[in-house]
């Protein structure tokens, strides 16, 4: 700085005369502070409350998990066995949330004994508790989470998308699940379930993880759009009428057959007797 | 009974094993009922009610027929027809309701007609030999006999000979025109359109298939890459293609999986190919349990374990389903090491 330039401004000299040796030092300290009460009473809050709020979620749902699901699972989700080296309940070990969601939000799991294959029946978990569990076992290891709701919203879906995933579930899931989506037999007792009145997140989710014995069919090969298109062809099959009137559960020939042999033969033997029937005969009476 | 069997027991007694004796008329002829007659052969006024009857089915039946045709132009196209949990289309419905029921109450007026109105004494009608009186037979025999002598048959051996040849040689167009069925298929039963390098497409969207795509328990149903191109120059060789060279894709715990000896590098951290080809009689087969890694085919229940070469585990099948050898090309997709090494499919004659 030079004497001249503050020679020419009273009030910068001024204050250059009057600041003390440390003046710097204390507008420093004193900034830091500032920014840092400033930072202290904004975003370490809102993390500390994240933080806690999910943390919370993932307490809550260790807890639920202990009580509900560990007898099969493990304490840890290790996957249980049931004292005879058999195993009980598979490993959750990096199934991921979807897998949780599907299994508890389908009433899967609990699963009331072990069969061949454990039936969809009314959830018994909260979808709040669900998510917990979800939370929890999705914090043990990474794997598929929760699809977002606009990857298999199917409000928008074109004709054109319906015919695609038409052509994707007759490559992909008739094989099992029956052309019509009425789902059908597996060895073994086990069956692939019907796809009609499931919820899209859960066929999505159903799709992302293999339940059971059904495959797995990832979103890198098969994608959320051909997902997307899956679930809206299933949804057109279910709104479709069936032309003759009763589709007689579009089981095809098991149903139409069976429909067939009793009520159609059964309806030409009972006109075949009446035909064959003797009427009533007036006794002993003569023609006039 | 009891009765009649001592009877019988006792008579054996008497004539001992021996000629079976022909008793003449053993049943005797109960000859006919004498006939009972309905009430509307009685009662002329239950006649008349019948008569009413069957004019009325009739009567009913052409107005039903009219019906169909009010209804075909009546109801709309499209209308929707609901009763409770059935639904359909109204316009078929009615018209199939009225030209059924209409048909129906045709048969049933002629059957009640028949029944109760139409004169029903019975009669009988006795048959008559089968075989011809032995006048006619010699008549036809020497009718015959004269026609081969008069026509020179046995005695112009000429004209026998060229009708022979002529009539022989006319069983051959029916063998030639066989040739048709052909022609025989060559190596074609052996070869699919897999090559060394060829990617593994998605089925359906054809998108190629990276290792990292595939999680354990996936299951892709796949066509080889060089499929689709093939459907704008001819879509019967497409199809052909595609009924021989359909794979499944699946990636198994490498760990469970047990390989066969010379199949070490055949697959890719897991991921396994094989054909989607039934090999008992060819239905595609993609019913895939990830747990038990078997496959079912739904024609006849051949069942094949994944893991373990694709075994034959259950059914009628005969030979594991083929395997398509894996590896990766430079830009990290699956392709194929080499065609199929064995003919894919179901067994054929040459093939043993």
């Amino acid at each position: 700085m030079s004497e001249k330039r503050l020679s020419l401004s009273p009030a910068r000299f001024l204050s250059a005369r009057r600041r003390h040796r440390s003046a710097g030092l204390v507008v420093l300290l004193f900034g830091l502070l500032a920014v840092g009460s400033a930072y202290a009473a904004f975003a370490p809050d809102n993390a500390v409350a994240d933080n806690s709020a999910q943390s919370q979620q993932i307490e809550e749902g260790k807890k639920l998990f202990s009580v509900g699901c560990a007898s099969c699972h493990g304490l840890s989700a290790e996957g249980g066995g049931n004292g005879e080296g058999k195993m009980a309940g598979p490993s959750l070990i990096g199934v991921g949330a979807a897998a949780v969601d599907f299994q508890v939000g389908t009433g899967r799991m609990p699963a009331m004994q072990p069969g061949a294959q454990i039936p969809r029946k009314t959830p018994a978990y909260t979808q709040a508790e669900i998510e917990a569990l979800a939370a929890y076992v999705a914090s043990l290891a990474p794997g598929p989470a929760v699809p977002a709701q606009d990857s298999y919203d199917i409000s928008k879906a074109t004709d054109e998308q319906v015919t695609r995933g038409g052509e994707l579930f007759r490559t992909n899931c008739t094989a099992c699940h029956n052309f019509a989506g009425r789902g059908g037999a597996l060895p073994n007792g086990k069956y692939a379930p019907s796809l009609m009145n499931v919820d899209p997140k859960h066929i999505y989710e159903a799709m992302l993880t293999g339940p059971q014995q059904m495959p797995v069919f990832s979103d890198q090969v098969m994608q959320p759009q051909d997902k997307r298109d899956i679930i809206a062809y299933l949804h057109a099959l279910q709104q479709q009428k069936d032309p003759g009137g009763f589709g007689l559960g579009r089981l095809g020939p098991v149903s139409e057959g069976l429909w067939g042999w009793l009520v159609g033969i059964g309806l030409l033997v009972g006109v075949a007797v009446w035909i064959g029937a003797k009427g009533v005969k007036a006794k002993g009476a003569k023609a006039e | 009974m009891s009765h009649d069997m001592e009877k019988a027991t006792a008579s054996e007694k008497e004539h001992p094993p021996g000629p079976v004796q022909v008793v003449a008329d053993p049943i005797q002829d109960p000859g006919l009922e004498p006939h009972e007659y309905r009430i509307t052969d009685i009662d002329p006024k239950a006649a008349d009610r019948v008569e009413r009857q069957v004019s009325a089915m009739f009567t009913l039946a052409g107005l039903l027929a009219l019906g169909s045709c009010v209804a075909y132009f009546a109801i709309p196209r499209h209308s929707v027809l609901e009763f409770g949990p059935l639904a359909g289309n109204a316009n078929n419905m009615v018209i199939g309701l009225c030209i059924g029921l209409a048909l129906f109450l045709i048969g049933a007026a002629a059957i009640q007609w028949a029944k109760k109105l139409m004169v029903d004494e019975e009669i009988v009608e006795y048959r008559h030999a089968a075989h011809s009186s032995p006048e006619q037979i010699a008549d036809i025999t020497d009718a015959f006999k004269q026609g081969v002598a008069e026509s020179g048959f046995t005695r112009r051996k000429l004209i026998r000979r060229g009708l022979l040849t002529g009539l022989g040689l006319l069983g051959l167009p029916a063998i030639v025109l066989l040739r048709d069925l052909g022609p025989l298929p060559g190596r074609s039963l052996y070869n699919t359109i897999w090559a060394k390098g060829v990617r593994v497409v998605n089925d359906v969207t054809d998108r190629p298939i990276k290792p990292s795509d595939m999680i354990v328990g996936q299951l892709v149903n796949a066509a080889p890459a060089n499929l689709a191109p093939m459907q704008e120059e001819s879509a019967v060789e497409y199809q052909n293609a595609k009924a021989k060279a359909a794979v499944i894709v699946v990636r198994i715990k490498p760990s469970e999986i047990r390989t066969k000896p010379g199949r070490e590098n055949w697959g890719v951290d897991g991921i396994l190919c094989y054909s989607k080809i039934c090999t008992h009689v060819g239905c595609p087969i993609s019913l895939y349990e990830q747990t038990t890694h078997h496959v079912l085919c739904p024609c006849h229940q051949s069942t094949f374990d994944l893991a373990d070469g694709a075994k034959v585990v259950f059914g009628p099948a005969a030979r594991p389903l083929p395997q398509l050898p894996l590896a990766v090309d430079s830009e990290g997709y699956l392709v194929a090491q080499s065609g199929f090494t064995e003919p894919v499919g179901p067994s054929f004659w040459e093939r043993g």
